[in-house]
């Protein structure tokens, strides 16, 4: 996936050089240049802006981020190069002869400041009525500039309405500058393709089909244009005040779930660095705040894996040994918002493929307004279930019009890292230094869930339980750590053999049981393609998630995002796991617990069908 | 309307006596290297106003390995003031496609897309008519004149955008897409049209082409200055009794050219069209090539009555609009540019805003992603600094 | 789920297709023809060419305005496009609005009511050494003066 930047969309010349080991134009493959009077020797076609990173030597950038291909459309970057009339742009300029670069002589200064005064005096709004303010990058250069006065205006009006229409991702065009990271992410990154620029010249927006509302477009609501946006033109639609308002009031049962991912990457968002797991603070940090329950969403991870475990195996039954040619494999995992609305917008034909299992946060909150209240006899109509989640697909989710089985709204708000943040400053706390809790019975222990957070920790899960189901032995690998399952590399496949099964299922007796995981939906379409063609015959079960790096780089996470920070995080949560003592799922013994007295009826029985699963819109991708 | 004055490259009459077909026909018996050291040699310069060298840029193209190559022909012509290009459609359409074909034999190249504005609409059908001829002609399409060499050419309209006569966003054009110009490097003859190699170039320097070609670069190299080889056709209008498109020789002053067209009581000469330099009186001996003032053949003549402000102004909208909008300094920058008119024009604008206004011009000269935004701010400029008086006394 | 069903405007757009290939190269010349036909884009029609091409309907919305000859809205049958650049602008262009206006009861943006004209402006359509000039649909016509509009524009009617 990370090598995203090949897509038919983006202009040839506007691609990267990558030159080939052993191209024969690549001779030595260095290239000696000067930085400021000093030589230095880079591989040939560096970027001069990687170069002069390499060498710690700043560079301003609005338009340039890692994960997207290059626009050089912003020009805050240009550098001066010996020999040249104009400026170029330090972020596109890729570095094949002797060249001598000066960064910040006169002009590039007087030119980088007039850019900065130009995007100024279009950007209508106040710094301290925004949301990014202190996690602004136009911001933050204005400070690095110095400047003290609108030069050339400032807007006062609103000239956009603020589309408010998505229950996930909200969009203010009057902070926009045009960077077009966002659609770079929707178009080449996620090839969603909601965001593009249209009109021209001073007309120019950024915007959606016919400028229609987002909730009323093929948006899938993952944000990652809201990771990746360097102001506040993109945020998540934030229901922070509803929950306030909810714990003040005495009537209500408030209680929250929380995610692994949001879990590893809070601490970013208290200076932290990356990969610091905070799971037990937040704990404390969320009584404190006055929520009545903490829960782990690990939990009904583990609930996904029996129930979306043992879906796998009747299909394999009935495809096997049936031969019920109605069966659909391989069977796609569904516990990402994104990608059900992805599949549901892009193939609607293949939407029996999905696992009829809800999500792992609403299956939490089907328990909780049922099991949970029964045992504990609180009147459901007075809880309000709160999920914090890495995710904005996920405030979509919850209010999704099926998604009340427990005849109540299974969950009143999904809440991102962001704004779990937010809410902890508010209150006064300093995440970081506090001391640490546990979670709250009766779902207080997890297992092997935890790693869902990470691309391929679903399918890596699943494999554990089913595997042990299947033969009644652990799988081979060390530590349980199904290693194939992990990394970042955007489409992954691997099998295990299924040898010495127990007797009810000697039908797998010998089968290999290929799987594959891809995240980012650029990756899923390649996968739905190939399945389209009839190329996944083979396969049984596929794992994915809509967002680059799966939860731990949804659209929900603290800002900014890198492959370098989205492995950071995935590996605080391995880390996390590896001291786990439970590792597989069915080994949980709440899950016991939860099978032997509610869902009496087993995993797939009845009641789980009516609580734990779900059904798919066929939406298609036309729009009235 | 044909060109107006005695001219020395496109006289039909002597292109008649010397049978165009001809030129072709010697193009394609010498081999591809030679025809473009002949061009090279021509000094032939690009005549769509950045004034490339034609045989370096071929030069260039034939060394980029590729099993594809493009050739361009540019036929945009929108700078305000410019329909040279226009009458050499109409009129010399055959030396437009020899040249094109020249170039294609040259780069190792098949396939030449023309792209013509959507405003010359009109022309498609004639232009069409002629490509079909010259296919049964064996002009074009399979083994032209039994050379070996496959060339076809495609006509390809614009739908109405400024910036699609900038190189790369043409090319962007022709893949579909918004007509955003690209970031350089890579130019055009290395990754060009779908990522190959392609030159594009400007329909009087391929219909120029041939005539060299015929006659000889040395031929050439005898007009113009040291390095202005051969002639510009000029497109004049305004204020004059004789508008037109005039064919002059590199190095003429502003002065022979108003008596040229008989122009009278002229204020200020606009060259190089809205992206150009304003030239008041003072400098009206200055001349007409790359060195001084390089035009991509608009001249436009303003009379003592203009109002030099309300002509900047008119500029600065166009720009404003047919900005295409992706680059800070040009989109908003204009904006500015505009509004700092529109002050003035309202009697509320300080000089020292002037001032600033012109040194964000520069900026905006160094920091554009393409030539728009780098030479919109000229006429601000221009028409700012050298009539300042004349702008600020009246308010 | 919306079910296409096919339409003359989906056959159209498949036999354009049939010409210019399913690239993106050949979005341009696919709008440019059902721009000709139909006098504007719809919004059903960007959807299908979009399909037809696999690309998003946004970019083919977003090229659409860019350019100023692609529309998305129904405009009249005629569009008389008048250049305001400065060459016609000095050649007397403010009369020529001022007559158009008067003689079709709108003002330049808008459409008449019986959508027959809708009146707009150009930049430098390359007429310059004959201005003021404008084209209504693909025509040009130069050298205006206001009785010369009247005799154009009854050719129209
Ligand atoms: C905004 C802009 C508009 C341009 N328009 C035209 C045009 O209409 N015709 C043209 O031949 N060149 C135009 N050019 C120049 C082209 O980018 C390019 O330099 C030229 O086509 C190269 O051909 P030449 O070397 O034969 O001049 C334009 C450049 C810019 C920046
Ligand atoms: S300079 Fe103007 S026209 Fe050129 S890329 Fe920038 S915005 Fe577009
Ligand atoms: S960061 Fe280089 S142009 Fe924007």
């Amino acid at each position: 996936m990370e090598n995203n930047k090949e897509t038919n969309r983006a202009p040839i010349s506007q691609k990267p050089l990558v030159i080939e080991k052993g191209d024969k134009d690549a001779i030595g493959g260095l290239v000696e240049i000067e930085i400021n009077g000093k030589p230095f020797k880079v591989p040939l076609g560096t970027t001069i802006l990687d170069a002069c990173r390499q060498q710690n030597i700043h560079i301003p950038t609005l338009c340039h981020h890692e994960d997207l291909c290059i626009a050089g459309v912003c020009r805050i970057c240009v550098v001066e190069v010996e020999g040249m009339r104009v400026l170029p742009t330090s972020c596109s300029f890729p570095i094949t002869n002797r060249l001598k670069i000066k960064t910040s002589s006169e002009n590039v200064r007087k030119a980088r400041r007039h850019i900065l005064d130009l995007l100024l005096s279009e950007h209508y709004g106040e710094c301290y009525s925004c949301h990014r303010n202190n996690n602004c990058e136009l911001q933050k250069l204005a400070k690095e500039y110095g400047v003290d006065s609108y030069r050339f205006g400032h807007v006062t009006q609103r000239r956009h309405e603020i589309d408010r229409s998505s229950y996930s991702v909200i969009r203010d065009m009057d902070k926009c500058i045009l960077c077009k990271r966002c659609v770079r992410t929707c178009i080449d990154l996620q090839e969603v393709g909601v965001l593009e620029a249209t009109h021209r010249g001073d007309a120019t927006t950024i915007s959606t089909f016919m400028d229609k509302p987002l909730a009323d477009v093929v948006c899938i609501n993952c944000g990652q244009c809201i990771n990746r946006c360097p102001t506040a033109a993109l945020k998540a639609n934030d229901p922070s005040d509803d929950i306030w308002r909810a714990i003040d009031d005495p009537k209500k049962h408030v209680v929250i779930q929380t995610a692994p991912s949001p879990r590893a990457a809070i601490g970013e968002e208290f200076g932290l660095p990356a990969g610091t797991s905070m799971t037990k603070q937040l704990n404390t940090a969320l009584k404190m705040i006055g929520f009545d329950k903490v829960f782990d969403t690990n939990f009904t991870a583990d609930l996904t894996i029996m129930e979306e475990g043992t879906e796998l195996l009747l299909r394999l039954k009935k495809a096997l040994v049936e031969k019920d040619d109605s069966v659909k494999l391989p069977q796609f995992t569904s516990c990402s918002p994104g990608w059900i609305k992805y599949i549901e917008h892009f193939y609607p034909d293949y939407l029996d493929y999905l696992s009829s299992c809800k999500s792992p946060q609403q299956m939490f909150g089907a328990v909780i307004k049922t099991y949970y209240a029964q045992l504990n006899n609180i009147n459901p109509e007075d809880i309000v279930t709160v999920a914090l989640m890495p995710c904005s697909a996920k405030k979509f989710e919850c209010n999704r019009p099926e998604m009340n089985d427990s005849g109540y709204k299974d969950v009143d708000y999904g809440l991102t890292t962001r704004e779990m943040a937010q809410m902890i400053k508010e209150a006064g706390l300093y995440l970081p230094g506090l001391p640490e809790s546990e979670f709250d019975n009766p779902f207080d222990e997890s297992s092997s869930g935890l790693i869902f957070g990470a691309t391929g920790g679903v399918m890596e899960s699943a494999l554990r339980t089913a595997y042990e189901l299947v033969t009644g032995r652990q799988v081979p690998f060390s530590n349980l750590e199904i290693l194939p399952c992990r990394g970042f590399s955007g489409v992954r496949q691997a099998s295990v053999k299924l040898e010495n099964v127990k007797p009810e299922w000697s039908f797998l007796e010998g089968v290999d049981l290929n799987f594959m995981i891809a995240h980012g939906t650029a990756n899923a379409k390649k996968v739905m393609e190939a399945l389209k063609r009839g190329e996944l015959s083979n396969i049984h079960f596929v794992e994915i998630m809509a967002c680059p790096g799966g939860c731990i780089g949804g659209g929900g996470q603290p800002i900014p995002t890198s492959k370098e920070i989205r492995a950071k995080r995935a590996e605080a949560i391995y880390k996390e796991a590896a001291g786990l003592t439970i590792k597989k799922s069915f080994e949980n013994p709440a899950i016991a617990k939860i099978y032997a007295e509610f869902l009496t009826d087993g995993p797939c029985g009845h009641l789980s069908h009516k609580l734990l699963h779900t059904h798919y819109a066929k939406r298609g991708k036309y729009i009235p | 309307m044909p060109i107006k004055n005695k001219s020395v490259i496109f006289d039909r009459e002597n292109l008649n006596k010397e049978n165009p077909k001809e030129f072709l026909y010697k193009a394609l018996k010498m081999s591809p290297s030679d025809l473009i050291l002949e061009v090279r040699e021509s000094g032939l310069k690009g005549r769509g106003g950045a004034g490339f060298p034609t045989g370096t840029k071929w030069m260039l193209a034939s060394a980029a390995v590729s099993d594809k190559k493009f050739v361009v022909c540019n036929a945009d012509e929108g700078e305000p003031g410019t329909f040279k290009d226009r009458v050499l459609l109409d009129e010399f359409s055959d030396l437009v496609f020899y040249g094109m074909i020249m170039c294609g034999y040259a780069i190792r190249a098949n396939k030449g897309f023309v792209y013509l504005r959507g405003e010359y609409r009109y022309l498609l059908d004639k232009l069409l008519k002629y490509l079909d001829k010259m296919h049964e002609e064996n002009l074009l399409g399979k083994n032209i004149l039994n050379s070996g060499f496959d060339f076809d050419i495609e006509i390809r309209l614009g739908s109405g955008a400024y910036v699609c006569g900038e190189e790369s966003a043409l090319i962007e054009s022709l893949e579909g897409h918004r007509g955003e110009s690209r970031n350089r490097p890579p130019f055009p003859v290395n990754t060009g049209y779908m990522g190959h190699p392609t030159v594009v170039n400007n329909v009087e320097t391929f219909a120029t082409v041939p005539i060299i070609i015929s006659r000889g670069a040395e031929w050439f190299t005898t007009v113009g200055t040291l390095n202005s080889k051969g002639t510009k056709l000029i497109s004049v209008s305004g204020d004059c009794k004789e508008p037109g498109v005039y064919e002059v020789p590199f190095g003429i002053s502003i002065n022979d050219i108003l008596k040229l067209v008989k122009a009278e009581n002229t204020k200020a000469v606009q060259v190089g069209g809205a992206s150009g330099h304003c030239v008041p009186k003072e400098q009206f001996d200055r001349a007409l090539s790359f060195e001084d003032l390089s035009t991509g053949g608009s001249i436009m003549i303003f009379n003592e009555s203009r109002d030099m402000l309300h002509i900047l102004k008119n500029f600065m909208e166009f720009f404003v609009e047919e900005s295409c909008g992706q680059c800070t300094p040009c989109r908003i920058g204009n904006i500015k540019l505009l509004e700092g008119v529109e002050k003035v024009e309202a009697g509320d604008c300080a000089l020292s805003y002037i001032k600033e206004l012109i040194e964000l011009g520069k900026s905006m000269q160094l920091a554009s992603k393409c030539g728009l935004g780098q030479s919109s701010p000229n006429p601000f400029i221009s028409i700012m600094t050298n009539f300042e008086n004349e702008i600020f006394s009246q308010r | 789920m919306i079910e296409i069903k096919d339409n003359i405007l989906t056959q159209e757009i498949s036999e354009l297709i049939g010409k210019y290939g399913n690239g993106r190269e050949a979005l341009l010349p696919i709008l440019q023809q059902i721009q000709a036909k139909h006098g504007y884009v719809s919004e059903f029609a960007q959807q299908e060419i979009a399909n037809a091409l696999d690309i998003h309907p946004v970019e083919v919305y977003g090229v659409i305005t860019f350019y100023s000859f692609l529309g998305n809205k129904k405009k009249g049958r005629h569009i008389i496009r008048l250049c305001r650049t400065i060459s016609c602008d000095l050649a007397g262009k403010d009369a020529i609005i001022r007559t158009l206006e008067r003689e079709l009861g709108i003002k330049f943006g808008e459409t008449t009511k019986d959508e027959k004209f809708s009146l707009e402006f150009i930049n430098c359509m390359g007429m310059c050494d004959q201005g003021p000039a404008m084209m209504i649909n693909e025509q040009v016509f130069t050298q205006l003066t206001p009785h010369k509009i009247v005799d154009i524009l009854k050719n129209f009617r």
